[in-house]
């Protein structure tokens, strides 16, 4: 099964992001925020009204629950690089905490698979 | 206004989840990937895009954007909330796009892919196929059978895909909930076979 020309690697083409939302700040720490990580606003009463409104409704979204970091993009319609930014400004700030997810390499990767079956099982019969 | 009200109820997880799952749904272009993400998922599924901006490299080999310096990556996906703590996530993207960032992104900690094939249009599978290699991520073939498409038996599509001999095939219908369920099944239970 080969596909020749469809190599990728560092040659590929070099991109960069849109810096506008972000202040010019670089990428985030990648480690941190992955896209099913989960992300809830922090308990308490914050002031939210001094933040920049990218900011300001990421706050409001998470104030609901928990929802993943892809879910946050999806919902404000930005692209995931810039919503990664924000979540680590947010955090930093202590307006949001993570639950990360568990790596594979520590999961108990046979449970996690078998509680897969079994929800699927459940709802879809 | 309350964004909880805004949004509605059944945005947010529940307050006990623990544990987030991604499978990965990928497959050619227009093969079912945004289907069969709809028929499972409990959300409307939701898309991410990511800009990338063109930083003066050679992009000839786009089919497309020759000439322009923006281009957008599109990611769609869904959600199953499968237990009080657990969650699972189907993140579905194009194959024949080659951006390092959003397959890293896509595959870091992904359980495996669930990869959409139309057996009319086996060689169109090849660059997502060596994607997923690449990564080393488990996967199960769901092949996506339009109407009037003539079956074909398992072992020609093995052999044409040049897969191992325990990787699963299975027939799905995007579409129908029962049949997308079905194959997504298939995908763990290997998954499951492997770990032992
Ligand atoms: N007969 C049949 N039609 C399907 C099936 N899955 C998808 N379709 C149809 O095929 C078309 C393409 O499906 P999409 O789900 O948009 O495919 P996609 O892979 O997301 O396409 P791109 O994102 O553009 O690559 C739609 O008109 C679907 O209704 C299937 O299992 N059987
Ligand atoms: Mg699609």
């Amino acid at each position: 099964m080969t596909a020749p020309d469809d190599e990728l690697g560092p040659e590929s083409v070099e991109l960069v992001r849109p810096y506008v939302i972000t202040n010019g700040r670089g990428l985030p720490d990648r480690d941190r925020f992955d896209l099913i990580t989960l992300v809830t606003a922090s308990a308490g009463d914050r002031r939210t009204d001094r933040l920049d409104p990218e900011k300001r409704s990421l706050v409001k979204l998470c104030e609901g629950g928990y929802l993943s970091v892809a879910e946050i993009a999806g919902h404000l319609r930005l692209p995931i690089g810039i919503v990664k930014v924000l979540l680590s400004d947010l955090a930093e700030a202590g307006y949001v905490q993570t639950r990360t997810p568990v790596p594979p390499a520590q999961l108990a990767d046979i449970q996690v698979l078998q509680e897969v079956l079994d929800g699927l099982q459940a709802r879809f019969g | 206004m309350d964004s909880r009200r805004a949004l509605g109820d059944n945005v947010h997880l529940p307050e006990k989840v623990q544990i987030a799952a991604k499978i990965l749904v990928v497959g050619h272009f227009a093969v079912g990937k945004t289907t069969f993400i709809g028929t499972l998922s409990e959300i409307p599924p939701l898309r991410t895009e990511e800009t990338m901006t063109q930083a003066g490299a050679d992009v000839d080999d786009l089919k497309g954007i020759r000439g322009k310096t923006t281009t957008t990556v599109a990611m769609d996906f869904g959600r199953l909330t499968l237990n009080e703590r657990l969650v699972l996530y189907l993140f579905g993207t194009p194959g024949q796009q080659r951006f390092v960032q959003v397959w890293e992104d896509m595959t870091r900690g992904a359980l495996g892919a669930l990869i959409l094939v139309d057996p009319q249009r086996l060689r169109e599978s090849f660059a997502v196929m060596d994607l997923v290699e690449k990564y080393g991520i488990p996967y199960a073939i769901a092949v996506n059978r339009f109407d009037g498409t003539p079956s074909r038996a398992d072992e020609e599509l093995r052999e044409a895909l040049d897969l191992l001999p325990e990787t699963p095939i299975v027939t799905c219908d995007a579409r129908d909930e029962r049949s997308s369920a079905n194959a997504l099944m298939a995908l763990v239970r290997y998954l499951q076979s492997r770990t032992r």
